[in-house]
C-alpha cells in the first residue's frame, strides 16, 4: 500500500525536496506569503467536493468486505463463470457504498464545524455564606486577615475579568483555584496580576502589592512562596505547602499552635481531605535587597540555576509563622464506591492508576471500598531497587498461595484472522480470601521490565484491588497494555485528565471523564462522560444490551446466509451442479438489501433481554459477555447446524410437496419460477419467524420493520412479476405471472405453513428445554421480572469514610507556574480559542475535583480554615 | 456550622459550559424521550410453560385431521402412468428408441396396450414425464430470448447472445432462439379406448388450456400482430427454425390461436422445470358434456407414440452433443412417460403433504408431552431458584 501511495504522491505532483531552511520576517505577513511555504491551518476535514469521490471509493475499496464484492461483480460480468446477473452483487454493493459515502460525507462536514470552545470551562457561579467566619474577618481579626490575604496572593492563577464584576480564574490545579476563590468570598479578591503587581481588593479597598518574586513549586520543594511588598511599604513572605516541609521551617515559636494545627490536619486527611500548612515571615529591607540581588545573580547564572536558586529559596523560607491550615475536601463523586462494589459484582477487576500520592491513593481505596478493613492483607510495594521489587512481590504471591509454582503457567495459543495472531495468557490462580495490592511508581518502573513483569501481572491479578500510586502517563498505558497482551482480556481505561490520554489510548475502551481537567482526556476516548457512576451504566446496561444485540445481529445474520446457501448446495444435486439458483435473482439481489435488513436493524437497535434497572439489579448478568458466551466458536457451530437443518427443511419440503404435482386446473406447478417462488417465500417466512424468536423486546417499532418486510416481499414481489414490469423490461423481469399462479394454490401455502413450523419447532423445543433443565442468568431475571415488579432506582447513599490515615496533598506534582506568570508572556491578549490547555494535573478520576461545601472549624481562633 | 454549596453541576451531573462571554454551549445531552433513551414501551414474551406447551398440544389437534384430509384427498385422485421409453427389448417402443436418428425422415410408430381399472370421472389430464432431463441446468434456462418470445421484431432478427450456440444459423436468426426451444418435446401421443365390442375409438384430446393465462396472453406473443396483412409465415420471414426441428414455427399447430409462438405446447416446453424428473401438462380431455358417462370408462386403451425424436437425455449430452446435428445421440439413461391423471383442490396426487402434516402433527403431541413432563419434573425447581447474588 505504501507503494501504491508513494505513485499516487508522483502522479499528483506532491513529492518535493526536503525543505532545508525557510526565510521569514517577523509581522511581514505579506513578504512571508511571497515564498507559499506550507502553513499551519489546522484542517479537520478529510474530503472537499473534488477529492471525495476518488478518495471515498478508494478508502472504502481498502474494506475487505467490499474489495470481495467488488471482486465478485467482476467475476458476474463473465458470462462463463457467473451464475447470476450483474445487478445481483451491483445493486448491494451501490447500495452499501453510496450509505458509507454519505455518512463519511456527513461525519467530514461535521468535523469542519468542530468548535474549539471547549477550552474556556470557565468559573462556575458561586454561592456562599458563613456569617460567623466572615465576622472574625470583619473585625480585623489579624490572623485571620493574614490567612486569607495569603490565599489571595500566593498562588499562580491567572484572573479573566471579560467584563466589569465577572471574574475568573484559571488555576493550575483546582485546588488552588478553591483557594484563591474561596479568600475571594471572605473578601480578599484577586483582582488581577502583572509580572511585578499584584491587585487585590481586601475588604473593598483596593490594595496593589509589588511582587519582588515567586518562590515557585516543583516536587521536591512541595511549597510555593511569594515575596510582596505592600503598599505601606511592609515586606512579607507567604508560603504554603505540603504540612510537614512548612513544620520544618518554623519559628520555634509556634510549637504550640502548630500542635493544634498538626491534630487538625491528622483529623482532615483521616476525612480524605487534602492540606497545605500555610505561613509567613516579615522580613527587612536590607536583608531583602541583599537577597535580591543574588537572587538576581542566581537566576542569570549560567551553570547550576536550578541548585543555586534552590539553597537562595532555602535560606529565606525559613523561621516562618505558622498561619494556619487548609483542607479542600477531595470528594468522591455520587456513587462512587457503589459503582464500584456492582462493577465487581459483574466480576470486573478494577485497578486503580494515578498520579496520587501513595496515602492519597490509599486514602480514596478506602473510600471508595477498594481497599476494606477486612481484607486479609494488604501488600505495599515502594522498593527501590529491581531485587527488591522481586523480593517484594514474590513474598506476597506466597502469602497469598502457599503453593504457587516459581514459574507463570502461560498458555500460548493463536488466536484472530486465520489464527495468525500468536497469543500468550497468564493463568489465574487461585487464591482464599482478599487481598490488596499497593505498588508506587518507582517499584512499577522495575516490575515492568521485560522480567519482572509476569511476576508483577501474577501477584497483582491474586488481588482483588491493585492500586498503582505515582505513576506517569507512560506507565498507565504500559501496566493496560501488559493485562491486554498477558491476560487476552478487555481493558477499558477511564480517566480524565491529560496524563490519562495515553492509558486511554492503549485500552481497548478509552472512557473520558469531562470535567475539571480540561478535555484531552475526552477527545481521545471512546466515550466520554461527567461522573464516574455513569461507568455502571454504560458497561451494565449499555455495554451489555450493545453485546446480546451485536451477537444476536451476527447470529441471526449468519444463521439467515448460510441457510440461504445451503440450500443452493442441495439444489446442486438436482440442477446437475450446474450453479442453478434456488431463488429469483431479484430476490437474492434484495434478500439482505431489503428483506430482511430493516427487522434485523431493529432488533439490533432495540432489543434487550430485561430493562435497564433489572440490569442494575443483577450485575452478574454481565458476566456471560466476559466469556465469549452469546458469539463463539461454539456458538458458530450450533448457528451452522442450525442453518443446515432449517436449509434442508427449507429445501426438500417444497421439493417433495411439489414433486410431479400439479395445479388444481393440472396445470404446471413444479416449474422452476413456480418453485423458486415457493422456496424463497418459505425462506422469508422462515427468517422473519427466526426472528421473531430472538426478538425479546418488542417495539412498535420493531412490528413494524418485521411486518413490513414481509408485506414489503410481497408487494414487490407481485409487482416485479406483473405485466407491466415484464413489458417494460422484458428481459429483466421474467417471472411475470408466477406470484399470481401459484400463490392462490392452496398446497402451495399449505407447504409454506409446514416448512416454516418444522424449522421453528425444534428451535422452540429446544430453547424451552433449555430454560427448563438449565436456565441462564438471563432467563431467571426474565422470569423474574414477568412475576415481580420493576426494581426501585437505587439511592446513592453517601457513606462517611472513616479512617484513620492521613493526607497531604493538594499542590500538583509537576513544576509550578510562576515564571509563567513572572513573564510578560501572559500579558499579550491571545484569543481565548487559541488558548493552550492549563489544567495537565489530574488526580484521580474518582475525585471530584470541586470542591463542594465549606467548613468551619469554630474552635480555631487564628481562623485556620478548610475550605 | 453552615455550608454553601457551590453549584458547578446540574442535578443530573451534567456540566453546562459557560463561556466568559456568558454564552452557553449547546449541550450533547440525548434528549430526555422514551426512543433516546431506550425506554419504548414494549412487549417481551418469553418462552413459558404456559405459552409452549398448549402451542404444541394445539397444533398437533390442528395438524393431524389437516394431514388426513389431504392423505385421503390425495388418495381419491386417480393417476395411470406408463413408461414408453423403450429400454427393454420387449418393450414395444424399443426399436423406436434405438434406431432413430436425428436425420431420420420417417416417423416411428409404437403402441402400448394398457388397461384402466378405474373408471376416470371428470376432466382428466393428460400428461408426458421426463426423467433425468436437467431443464433446470444453469446454462439451459438462460438460453432464451423473452423479448424475441414476446414478439419483438428486433430481438427477433438478432436473438439474444444468451441464446448462443442456438442463436443463427448459416447466418438467419434461430427462432425461437435458444436450447429450450431446440429441445422441444415433440413425440406425438394418441389415445384410444378399446370398445368392449372390438372397435378402436380415438379419445379427442384438447390442446387449449393447458399453458398458463399469463404465459398465453402476456409473456408469449407473435411478432407482427395487428399489422395489417401479415401473416405468420410472412413474420418469421428471413429467420430459420431450430435445428431439431422437423417443422418452423409457423407451422405448429393449424389453428391461428395456437400457431407460432402462442402454441401451448411450445409455452408449455418454455416453462422449465425445477427439477430433473417432470411432467408436463401434454393434453386434456374433456368429459362429456351429458355428464352421465365417465371421462374414461373402465377397460382396455391403447398409446400410440409417433416418435419424432429421441427426447430423454441426460442434458450434458443434449446441450453439446446437439452443437453438431450429425451427430448420433446414442444412449441416454432418462424415461419417457405417460400420465393420465384426474385432480382435485390441491392438484395432483401427492401423498407427502397428507403424510407429512399427521407425521408433524402426531410429533407435536408427543413433543408437547415430553416438554410438560420436563416442565414438571425439572421447570418448578430451576425457575424458582434464587439467583445467587
Amino acid at each position: 500500500m505504501g507503494l501504491v501511495a508513494s505513485f499516487f504522491g508522483q502522479l499528483c505532483g506532491k513529492e518535493k525536496k526536503p525543505e532545508e531552511e525557510r526565510h521569514l520576517r517577523a509581522n511581514d505577513r505579506s513578504f512571508n506569503l511571497t515564498y507559499r511555504y506550507a502553513n499551519n491551518a489546522i484542517k479537520t476535514s478529510k474530503y472537499n467536493i473534488l477529492t471525495f469521490l476518488p478518495r471515498n471509493l478508494f478508502e472504502q475499496f481498502q474494506r475487505l468486505a467490499n474489495a470481495y464484492f467488488l471482486f465478485l461483480m467482476i467475476l458476474q460480468v463473465i458470462p462463463q463463470v457467473s451464475s447470476l446477473s450483474w445487478f445481483t452483487t451491483a445493486v448491494p454493493l451501490m447500495f452499501v457504498l453510496s450509505i458509507t459515502a454519505v455518512k463519511d460525507a456527513n461525519d467530514d462536514i461535521k468535523t469542519e464545524k468542530v468548535d474549539f470552545s471547549w477550552n474556556q470551562l470557565a468559573d462556575p457561579k458561586f454561592v456562599f455564606h458563613d456569617h460567623s467566619l466572615l465576622e472574625t474577618v470583619k473585625q480585623g481579626n489579624p490572623d485571620a486577615q493574614a490567612f486569607f490575604r495569603l490565599l489571595a496572593l500566593c498562588h499562580t492563577v491567572m484572573p479573566d475579568e471579560k467584563k466589569e464584576g465577572e471574574l475568573y480564574y484559571q488555576a493550575q490545579s483546582p485546588d488552588e483555584g478553591a483557594l484563591v476563590t474561596a479568600a475571594r468570598n471572605f473578601g480578599f479578591v484577586f483582582r488581577s496580576r502583572t509580572p511585578e503587581s499584584i491587585t487585590v481588593i481586601e475588604m473593598g479597598k483596593q490594595v496593589i502589592y509589588e511582587l519582588l518574586a515567586v518562590l515557585d513549586f516543583n516536587n521536591v520543594r512541595k511549597r510555593m512562596s511569594v515575596i510582596v511588598r505592600s503598599p505601606e511599604g511592609k515586606l512579607t513572605l507567604f508560603c504554603k505547602g505540603a504540612d510537614t516541609i512548612i513544620f520544618e521551617r518554623l519559628h520555634p515559636s509556634c510549637k504550640k499552635l502548630v500542635e493544634v494545627t498538626n491534630k487538625h490536619l491528622s483529623e482532615y486527611a483521616g476525612e480524605g481531605l487534602r492540606t497545605l500548612a500555610l505561613a509567613y515571615k516579615d522580613l527587612d529591607e536590607s536583608f531583602m535587597d541583599e537577597w535580591k540581588q543574588r537572587h538576581h545573580e542566581a537566576s542569570t547564572a549560567l551553570v547550576e540555576r536550578e541548585e543555586k536558586l534552590d539553597e537562595l529559596y532555602e535560606e529565606i523560607e525559613k523561621d516562618l509563622l505558622l498561619l494556619g491550615a487548609t483542607a479542600v475536601e477531595d470528594k468522591l463523586q455520587d456513587g462512587v464506591p457503589q459503582t464500584i462494589e456492582q462493577l465487581a459484582k459483574a466480576d470486573i477487576k478494577i485497578w486503580v492508576l494515578t498520579g496520587d500520592k501513595q496515602e492519597t491513593a490509599e486514602n480514596i481505596g478506602y473510600s471508595c471500598n477498594m481497599l476494606r478493613e477486612e481484607m486479609k492483607e494488604i501488600f505495599i510495594v515502594a522498593a527501590n531497587t529491581a531485587e527488591g521489587v522481586k523480593e517484594e512481590l514474590e513474598n506476597a504471591r506466597r502469602k497469598m498461595s502457599s503453593s504457587s509454582a516459581d514459574k507463570p503457567s502461560v498458555i500460548k495459543a493463536r488466536a484472530g484472522l486465520f489464527w495468525l495472531q500468536k497469543t500468550e495468557t497468564v493463568q489465574d490462580e487461585k487464591v482464599d480470601g482478599e487481598y490488596g495490592l499497593v505498588i508506587n511508581g518507582h517499584s512499577l518502573a522495575f516490575a515492568l521490565e521485560k522480567d519482572l513483569q509476569l511476576e508483577l501481572l501474577r501477584t497483582a491479578c491474586m488481588c482483588q484491588t491493585v492500586i498503582c500510586c505515582r505513576v506517569t502517563p507512560l506507565q498507565k498505558a504500559q501496566v493496560v497494555q501488559l493485562v491486554k497482551k498477558y491476560k487476552q482480556a478487555v481493558t477499558l481505561a477511564i480517566g480524565d485528565g491529560a496524563n490519562d490520554v495515553s492509558m486511554i489510548k492503549a485500552a481497548h475502551i478509552g472512557v473520558g471523564i469531562s470535567g475539571q481537567e480540561g478535555m484531552q482526556a475526552v477527545l481521545s476516548s471512546d466515550f466520554s462522560f461527567a461522573q464516574f457512576r455513569y461507568l455502571q451504566r454504560l458497561l451494565l446496561v449499555h455495554g451489555r444490551w450493545s453485546y446480546l444485540r451485536m451477537c444476536k445481529f451476527l447470529q441471526y445474520f449468519f444463521y439467515k446466509n448460510f441457510t440461504f446457501t445451503f440450500v443452493h448446495f442441495w439444489y446442486a444435486f438436482f440442477c446437475g451442479f450446474s450453479a442453478q439458483t434456488v431463488y429469483d435473482e431479484w430476490f437474492i439481489t434484495l434478500y439482505n438489501l431489503m428483506y430482511t435488513a430493516l427487522p434485523v436493524l431493529g432488533l439490533s437497535i432495540f432489543d434487550q433481554d430485561v430493562n435497564d434497572r433489572w440490569s442494575f439489579q443483577y450485575p452478574q448478568l454481565y458476566t456471560p459477555g466476559q466469556l465469549n458466551q452469546y458469539f463463539s466458536k461454539k456458538a458458530f457451530v450450533r448457528c451452522m447446524m442450525k442453518s443446515c437443518y432449517s436449509s434442508l427443511i427449507l429445501f426438500f419440503i417444497p421439493w417433495a410437496a411439489m414433486h410431479d404435482t400439479v395445479r388444481d386446473d393440472g396445470k404446471d406447478i413444479a416449474d422452476y419460477q413456480s418453485f423458486a417462488l415457493l422456496a424463497q417465500t418459505c425462506l422469508l417466512i422462515v427468517m422473519s419467524i427466526q426472528l421473531s424468536l430472538d426478538t425479546h423486546y418488542w417495539t412498535a417499532v420493531n412490528q413494524f420493520f418485521v411486518w413490513g418486510s414481509l408485506a414489503g416481499y410481497f408487494a414487490i414481489t407481485f409487482t416485479m412479476y406483473s405485466n407491466g414490469m415484464f413489458l417494460i423490461f422484458t428481459s429483466a423481469f421474467p417471472f411475470i405471472g408466477t406470484a399470481r399462479n401459484s400463490l392462490n394454490q392452496p398446497n402451495v401455502w399449505l407447504t409454506i405453513f409446514l416448512t416454516s413450523l418444522l424449522c421453528i419447532l425444534p428451535v422452540v423445543a429446544f430453547r424451552f428445554i433449555l430454560i427448563q433443565l438449565r436456565p441462564t442468568i438471563n432467563d431467571k431475571v426474565r422470569h423474574k421480572m414477568r412475576n415481580e415488579a420493576l426494581p426501585a432506582t437505587t439511592k446513592h447513599v453517601h457513606v462517611r469514610r472513616i479512617s484513620t490515615r492521613r493526607s497531604g496533598y493538594a499542590f500538583s506534582h509537576s513544576q509550578g507556574y510562576g515564571d509563567l506568570v513572572t513573564s510578560r508572556k501572559f500579558l499579550l491578549k491571545i484569543p481565548v480559542r487559541t488558548r493552550p490547555a492549563l489544567f495537565t494535573e489530574t488526580d484521580s478520576p474518582l475525585a471530584q475535583n470541586q470542591p463542594q461545601h465549606y467548613r468551619t472549624i469554630t474552635e480555631e481562633p487564628e481562623g485556620s480554615q478548610s475550605p | 456550622m453552615m455550608a454553601s454549596s457551590y453549584n458547578a453541576k446540574d442535578e443530573d451531573g451534567h456540566i453546562t459550559v459557560t463561556g466568559p462571554g456568558g454564552g452557553t454551549l449547546r449541550s450533547k445531552k440525548p434528549e430526555n424521550t422514551a426512543f433516546k433513551q431506550q425506554r419504548l414501551p414494549a412487549w417481551q414474551p418469553i418462552l413459558t410453560a404456559g405459552t409452549v406447551l398448549p402451542a404444541f398440544f394445539i397444533i398437533g389437534l390442528i395438524f393431524i385431521p389437516i394431514g388426513i384430509g389431504l392423505y385421503v384427498t390425495s388418495n381419491n385422485i386417480k393417476e395411470f402412468e406408463v413408461d414408453y421409453t423403450g429400454v427393454d427389448m420387449s418393450s414395444p417402443c424399443f426399436n423406436c428408441s434405438q434406431n432413430f436418428s436425428w436425420n431420420s425422415t420417417t416417423p416411428c410408430t409404437c403402441t402400448i396396450p394398457f388397461f384402466l381399472e378405474q373408471p376416470y370421472e371428470s376432466n382428466v389430464f393428460m400428461y408426458y414425464g421426463l426423467s433425468n432431463f436437467y431443464q433446470n441446468h444453469r446454462r439451459y434456462v438462460k438460453s432464451r430470448d423473452d423479448s424475441q418470445l414476446n414478439g419483438d421484431m428486433t430481438s427477433l432478427k438478432e436473438p439474444s447472445k444468451e441464446c448462443e450456440p442456438y442463436a443463427y444459423h448459416d447466418n438467419k436468426p434461430i427462432a425461437p432462439c435458444g436450447a429450450i426451444a431446440n429441445s422441444m418435446f415433440n413425440d406425438t401421443l394418441e389415445l384410444f379406448y378399446n370398445d368392449p365390442n372390438g372397435t378402436k375409438v380415438q379419445i379427442p384430446l384438447t390442446n387449449i388450456g393447458i399453458a398458463w393465462w399469463t404465459d398465453k396472453h402476456v409473456k408469449f406473443k407473435n411478432p407482427g400482430v395487428g399489422e395489417a396483412n401479415q401473416n405468420l409465415t410472412t413474420a418469421f420471414q428471413g429467420t430459420t427454425k431450430p435445428l431439431n426441428w422437423r417443422r418452423p414455427v409457423y407451422e405448429l399447430d393449424a389453428a391461428a390461436n395456437n400457431d407460432g409462438f402462442i402454441n401451448e405446447d411450445f409455452i408449455v416446453w418454455m416453462r422449465t422445470a425445477a427439477l430433473p424428473t417432470f411432467r408436463k401438462l401434454y393434453r386434456i380431455i374433456k368429459s362429456p358434456s351429458n355428464g352421465m358417462m365417465p371421462t374414461m370408462p373402465r377397460g382396455n386403451y391403447t398409446l400410440e407414440v409417433v416418435y419424432i425424436t429421441t427426447m430423454s437425455k441426460n442434458l450434458r449430452q443434449n446441450l453439446f452433443n446437439q452443437l453438431n446435428p450429425d451427430y448420433p445421440v446414442r444412449s441416454f439413461e432418462g424415461r419417457k412417460r405417460m400420465i393420465l391423471s384426474t385432480i382435485s383442490w390441491m392438484g395432483g396426487k401427492n401423498p407427502f403433504l397428507g403424510i407429512a402434516y399427521i407425521t408433524v402433527g402426531s410429533v407435536c403431541f408427543f413433543l408437547g408431552v415430553v416438554l410438560l413432563i420436563i416442565h414438571h419434573k425439572c421447570g418448578n425447581r430451576n425457575n424458582s431458584a434464587d439467583i445467587s447474588n
